[in-house]
């Protein structure tokens, strides 16, 4: 059935098609009405879930980690202020291989208090080794819930679902809604092995010296280079099944691009936009959308970008003291491998508006400049 | 005190690693004898986090789940609810954390658990400090105590926080207090706490001989000479927070006589001790008053 709904509801769609069990959240402008509608789907009965109304976004991680350890199949939902809150029980549920499922709407960090979109609270996160899945549409945010449940629990990795606040968040498109009796097929119910359970007895997280420790860490990384392959192959079935699948990259006229922009998120959508109409004016520029952060696809980003004579970067986030932080990464996946030029462009943050104009900018400049030398290019900034 | 019958089976082991004269290995004991093997733990960082031993060791034949420092109330609340979901409505799920992870940084959490009455036992073992990373001051530390961080000259000037009367206030179904001395009275309120819904909060003294500079085998009489002096009045609270009954039936001794074999008290004038004794014949005499109070409310006789 198909529904004209706002990005927050396509989550809660994809969280009752999930059947999950047990949800723990706290409310934060702009995700609140994805806790609100599950609070409504639970109190009908269209979710057969526990709903853990906590007091703070540190406890509904904490609730979630308890209630996956256990071995039930749990979600949360945040933003920005919020996922800091999580900081070290995002750490926790990676430690404890809890496959928690987490929806982060984007939003920018105070002081001063801003409530629009930017990356820095979920790249801010890069290191603490949940998978990291940005999305574009609210249809491909319904359809990526299942599958981080599903990518989730075979890695037994956290997963997060990005998305930008209000230009996704608020706003309402077609989506083709799923229901829980043709997900099942595709994400069967979650059986862990171990679990807490007073009939197989396991001590979980207690103090391991510096003959263990390491071990375990390594065996984190293994998962998430395993996630890559994982991440494709959960995306095909979803597409057998459903007639849907999004990659892990998406490459957009990119075949004979001399230029390429990368982006992620929303903004993609708008990018597009300016290459057909670059492409029309006979420029040569494609477009790269990043959708799987991490782990990060490394040979699909090299594969794609290594055949353009220039590499344009749109980073709506910063790292102080660096550049932009998917600028960064691009830079890392090429790095010894070609010597195109790869150019950063901080843009949009704190929710300011990237136009197709703000895009045309990025790439008049990009192709325009022979010779960059900087590497950290503010778009828009009124000083 | 009524002597129940304490069963044989030991759900935790003698290879743990806690210090000789632990109050906090002996509370475990005695809980879990209570509670018995449908029981599932969750400790966050205290000294039971180390007590349990070294991955891949346990002492305890039990599901033991270890969460972060502030965490141990909502993440037993999220086990509950994993179990629950998974079809397990047997197990009790215990959080087992000390005085740092309850007065102080794991407040807010199990404030929030409390509130929304979720079905846990909550238990803090109180030691009176920060024991496991060596003796600093926590908001349970009593007024008069040396500590790492409140040195003999600077000692520790505020009052130990009521932690009771803050769990009393958020008007769930069973509070107690109990300690180590009485293992009969500690496995009575524990039988008594599993079979009740909702959150349940058991507070243990438990002496720490190493924090508190203490011999190990004075232990167990200074957790009883704590309770003879009124210094930690035993005692349960009912009625979702409406009907205390502190229990009364001992010898009662000096304050003096329970501070002066422990170093950490050491420093203190004898006119400093008069004026602790009096603190603490002031808070036993509110205590009882507010006791009677409760009881006189219409309903309450």
């Amino acid at each position: 059935m198909k529904k004209v709904i706002m990005g927050n509801h396509a989550v809660s769609y994809g969280v009752r098609a999930s059947e999950v069990k047990v949800i723990s959240a706290y409310p934060i402008t702009p995700q609140t009405h994805i806790v609100e509608l599950l609070s409504e789907m639970c109190a009908h009965g269209e979710i057969d879930a526990k709903f853990i109304k906590v007091e703070s976004e540190h406890s509904a991680m904490a609730a979630c980690v308890g209630a996956s350890a256990a071995g039930s199949r749990a979600f949360t939902a945040t933003s920005s202020q919020g996922l800091l809150l999580m900081h070290e029980m995002l750490h926790w549920a990676v430690g404890a291989r809890l496959p928690i499922v987490l929806a982060n709407v984007n939003r920018a960090v105070g002081p001063p208090w801003s409530i629009w979109t930017d990356q820095n609270d979920s790249l801010s996160q890069r290191d603490v080794g949940w998978l990291q899945i940005y999305c574009e549409s609210n249809q491909e945010v319904q359809d990526t819930v299942p599958q981080a449940f599903k990518i989730a629990e075979e890695l037994q990795m956290p997963v997060m679902l990005v998305m930008d606040a209000f230009f996704l968040s608020h706003t309402f498109e077609i989506v083709d809604i799923i229901e829980k009796e043709q997900v099942r097929e595709f994400l069967p119910p979650y059986t862990p092995d171990i679990k807490i359970d007073t009939a197989d007895q396991h001590s979980f997280g207690n103090l391991a010296g510096p003959d263990h420790y390491m071990e375990l860490r390594y065996m984190i990384q293994e998962a998430m280079e395993r996630g890559l392959e994982v991440i494709k192959r959960v995306d095909r079935e979803f597409e057998e099944i459903f007639g849907r699948g999004y990659g892990v990259v998406e490459p957009y006229r990119c075949d004979d691009a001399e230029t390429i922009l990368v982006n992620s998120g929303t903004v993609a959508s708008t990018t597009r936009a300016v290459i057909d109409e670059l492409r029309d004016e006979g420029v040569k520029v494609g477009s790269l959308k990043i959708r799987v952060f991490r782990p990060f696809p490394t040979e699909e980003v090299f594969e794609l970008l290594s055949k353009a004579k220039k590499v344009a970067v749109i980073d709506r986030n910063i790292s102080f003291g660096a550049h932009g932080i998917f600028y960064q990464e691009i830079k890392s996946a090429l790095y010894g491998r070609t010597d195109i030029p790869i150019i950063g462009y901080i843009a949009g943050l704190g929710g300011r508006d990237i136009t197709p104009k703000v895009i045309r900018e990025i790439a008049d400049k990009a192709i325009g400049d022979e010779n960059p030398e900087r590497y950290i290019n503010w778009i828009g900034v009124k000083i | 005190m009524k002597a129940p019958r304490i069963p044989m089976e030991e759900l935790m082991g003698s290879g743990h690693l806690a210090c000789q004269g632990c109050g906090a290995t002996q509370a475990m004991r005695f809980a879990l004898k209570a509670l018995g093997p449908k029981t599932a733990l969750t400790i966050p960082a205290c000294c039971w986090a180390v007590i349990d031993g070294t991955f891949p060791h346990s002492a305890v034949d039990l599901p033991i789940y270890h969460t972060a420092f502030e965490t141990a109330a909502i993440t037993a609340a999220g086990i509950k609810a994993g179990l629950e979901m998974r079809g397990d409505n047997e197990t009790t799920v215990m959080a087992w954390a000390g005085d740092g992870g309850t007065f102080d940084i794991g407040l807010q959490a199990l404030s929030g658990v409390a509130e929304r009455n979720d079905d846990i036992i909550y238990v803090c073992y109180d030691n009176e400090a920060y024991m496991n990373t060596g003796i600093q001051r926590s908001s349970s530390t009593p007024v008069g105590a040396w500590t790492t961080t409140t040195p003999v000259d600077n000692y520790k000037r505020e009052p130990k926080k009521n932690m009771i009367d803050i769990m009393a206030a958020h008007s769930i179904p069973y509070i107690a207090t109990c300690s180590v001395a009485w293992p009969e009275d500690v496995i009575a309120k524990f039988r008594k706490a599993k079979e009740i819904k909702g959150t349940r909060y058991i507070h243990i003294f438990a002496p720490c001989p190493t924090g508190w500079k203490l011999a190990p085998e004075l232990s167990i009489q200074m957790a009883r000479r704590a309770v003879t002096s009124h210094v930690f009045p035993i005692l349960e609270i009912t009625e979702n927070g409406q009907k205390i009954e502190v229990w009364k039936d001992f010898e009662p001794t000096s304050v003096r006589d329970y501070l002066k074999p422990q170093g950490r008290f050491r420093h203190l004038t004898d006119e400093e001790i008069e004026g602790l004794e009096k603190d603490v014949e002031q808070r036993w005499q509110r205590l009882l008053a507010k006791e009677k109070m409760m009881a006189s409310i219409p309903g309450m006789e």
